[in-house]
């Protein structure tokens, strides 16, 4: 008999054991002499479960989790390679209900295909976005996108079809497409699985843009702290240049498009698209002043469009279905879909694609199942380290970047931590200047210094003395943090810090009342 | 990776500069290429690097130390990299870091007496869906507590790679 079994090569499945499980199962298919194709796909991202294995069967994929290599034998012993009863069984895996209540669009073929497998890309769907790309002239490409509402999903929110424009109107012999992966948000891992699972989707989307731009030449500045994902993406980059979707004559076209990544070093500044530029080429990742624009004077000053993974990764749908398609899902002013990553101490944490709308409390309760350790949940970081806390009576909120705004909070790059009720939100302050103090690019005077002084007044804070000089400086600084700094770094360390004391001012051992000015 | 090489390879890092230098942005490809070859950037290279990119001694000073993986010591045989950022914070990453620093006998950025393991902070490894995380060498590693951090370090006690 023969059978095909899926165990992810996706890097969070890999810290659980998800190698040695291949391994087993290769092992144990070679000793009862079973005809087994292994296929090393990207995780479904629903990490609890993790490893998860999946077998092919007449009613579909069915899949086992968590699987660890002493549970192999006995998996065999049932009969799974052709979808036998274990009880490690989770029945039909487009059929849990994790899975199934998504709207998957960028993530459509995550988890289900080959990564490195451009016929299994191809046949599900891969490269239509492309094909109808180069039957129209670039700026109906560009008014595909603008007409998609598609907004940086790097956390900035920018309408992508602006920059687009800008890029492609821009007169130049030479113009770039960068891609930037450095996902250091804590709390986020959505880049990582789609370079991981779905790699071509990504060389898809950055296709689009330089055939949009005019581009010959892109990069994908991909964190050092994701060895697995580059490992996938240079096996991606190699297949579809061997199979003519890079280099010349891309898909048969008259583009030239060369594609290369380049790993940064270990700086959270460097996912500021001015400093992730500045490190592209060979420097400190120092944030540049903006006017001159990145889609006009970008890398090594020239025009180039820059944006985050999701959003280049989204790119392909929005060609192959057109943008009406994708505006229709969603709410005001955020169109389309949001993979949004549930992470910290939540009992089942993952990756879910959604239309912008769901609840915190919808995402939390609901997906997430509350908190991992089973005490009740204190509060919410969305949007990584420079987001907000948010109270669990804030749970309510629509995943939705202007509801967001209105709260002083921000969605980010869509991920959100959970805490329970053992975290002290003032510790979590402090960290948050003491972080923006290790990261911080050194170029403008208040992020590089106020985030030192901003701990230093916390601590003042935490003592009796003097409480009331502290916090006037307090507000002081965190205005002059939030106007003065020269990018979101320093800009947006108020967030956390202010909401934390905001919502939870009992943790600094203040009232409501010495609160009200953060409004 | 040639660790712990005191000798420093001039002749090598010439070469690494040579054929890599033509490439735009040609710095950042040097200076990983060094590391990844001799698990640090020696001192001595960034005279080396300085010259066959016609740059002062002083820029490419000035990009190694802003990035926080370049190290400017030979780390021990084996690198633990423990994540401390938020997700991880979450899930008990601040009384781990207490217990992997008594456990080892050293702080972030330090090498244990005998060589063996280096301690470095990282902030995310995009493993927060399995918080904490930490990488052992080019491994990576989910939901560590200090149990299994305890049975991590046992198996790389000896490893004298």
């Amino acid at each position: 008999m023969s059978a095909t079994v899926y165990v992810p090569r996706d890097s969070s499945a890999l810290s659980l054991g998800a190698g040695a499980v291949a391994d087993a199962i290769a092992a144990e298919a070679a000793r009862r002499g079973i005809d087994l194709r292994l296929v090393r796909n990207g995780s479904r991202g629903m990490f609890w479960l993790e490893p998860m294995v999946e077998v092919e069967s007449a009613r579909g994929r069915i899949a086992y989790g968590p699987v660890a290599p002493a549970d192999v034998p006995a998996l065999f012993d049932s009969g799974f390679p052709s979808g036998g009863e274990h009880r490690l069984s989770l029945g039909l895996t487009e059929e849990i209900s994790y899975l199934k209540r998504q709207e998957r669009l960028t993530f459509a073929r995550v988890g289900i295909v080959d990564p490195v497998s451009l016929d299994d890309y191809v046949a599900h769907g891969g490269y239509r976005g492309l094909a109808r790309a180069l039957s129209m002239p670039a700026e109906k490409i560009v008014e595909e996108i603008a007409e998609s509402g598609l907004r940086g999903r790097g956390g900035a929110g920018f309408p992508a079809g602006i920059k687009w424009r800008t890029t492609q109107q821009a007169a130049a012999r030479q113009k770039y497409v960068v891609c930037n992966a450095d996902e250091g948000d804590s709390g986020t891992f959505s880049d990582r699985m789609i370079m991981e699972g779905d790699p071509f989707v990504l060389i898809e989307g950055m296709t689009i843009a330089a055939a949009c731009a005019g581009a010959n030449q892109g990069y994908i500045y991909l964190r050092s702290e994701y060895p697995y994902a580059l490992r996938t993406l240079n096996e991606a980059i190699a297949v579809a240049y061997r199979r003519g979707y890079l280099g010349e004559k891309v898909a048969g076209s008259s583009h030239t498009f060369n594609l290369e990544v380049r790993l940064g070093a270990g700086a959270y500044v460097c996912g500021e698209e001015t400093a992730m530029l500045e490190s592209l080429e060979g420097k400190r990742g120092m944030v540049r002043y903006k006017p001159p624009v990145p889609a006009i004077a970008g890398l090594f000053g020239r025009p180039t469009i820059v944006n985050n993974v999701i959003s280049l990764a989204t790119v392909p749908v929005i060609l192959e279905r057109g943008g009406a398609f994708y505006k229709d899902y969603g709410m005001g002013r955020s169109r389309g879909t949001l993979p949004i990553q549930l992470a910290g101490n939540i009992k089942r944490p993952g990756l879910i694609e959604k239309a912008f709308g769901v609840t915190l409390r919808d995402l939390v309760e609901d997906y997430g199942g509350g908190t991992c350790s089973g005490r009740p949940l204190r509060a919410v970081q969305v949007g990584g380290p420079l987001g907000a806390y948010f109270p669990a009576s804030m749970l309510d909120l629509p995943m939705d970047y202007e509801a967001f705004a209105a709260k002083k909070g921000i969605v980010g790059h869509g991920g959100i931590v959970v805490f329970d009720d053992t975290v002290d939100l003032a510790r979590q302050a402090r960290w948050a200047f003491e972080f923006c103090a290790i990261e911080s690019c050194g170029k403008c005077t208040p992020c590089r210094i106020g985030s030192t002084r901003g701990a230093e007044v916390l601590d003042r804070l935490a003592s009796a003395g003097g409480r009331t000089a502290a916090i006037g400086l307090l507000r002081d600084l965190c205005d002059t943090l939030t106007y003065g700094s020269l990018c979101a770094l320093g800009g947006l360390t108020p967030l956390p810090v202010l909401s934390a004391l905001r919502h939870f001012p009992e943790d600094f051992g203040l009232s409501q009342s010495d609160v009200a000015w953060t409004g | 990776m040639e660790r712990n090489k005191n000798g420093f390879d001039g002749v090598a890092v010439e070469a690494i500069a040579a054929g890599l230098k033509e490439r735009p942005g040609a710095l950042m490809l040097i200076l990983h290429e060094v590391q990844d070859r001799f698990g640090y950037v020696p001192r001595e290279s960034v005279p080396v690097i300085a010259h066959a990119l016609n740059l002062s001694r002083a820029e490419v000073h000035g990009v190694v130390t802003f990035y926080h993986d370049f190290r400017s010591a030979p780390p021990g045989r084996n690198v633990i990299r423990l994540c401390r950022a938020e997700s991880c914070q979450a899930m008990g990453a601040v009384a781990l870091a207490e217990h992997v620093r008594a456990r080892l006998g050293v702080g972030f950025g330090e090498t244990t007496r005998d060589g063996a393991f280096t301690l470095e902070p990282v902030y995310c490894l995009g493993n927060c869906g399995c918080s904490p995380a930490m990488m052992l060498n080019d491994e990576l590693y989910g939901r560590v507590s200090p149990e299994r951090f305890d049975e991590l370090l046992a198996g790389r006690k000896d490893d004298g790679r």
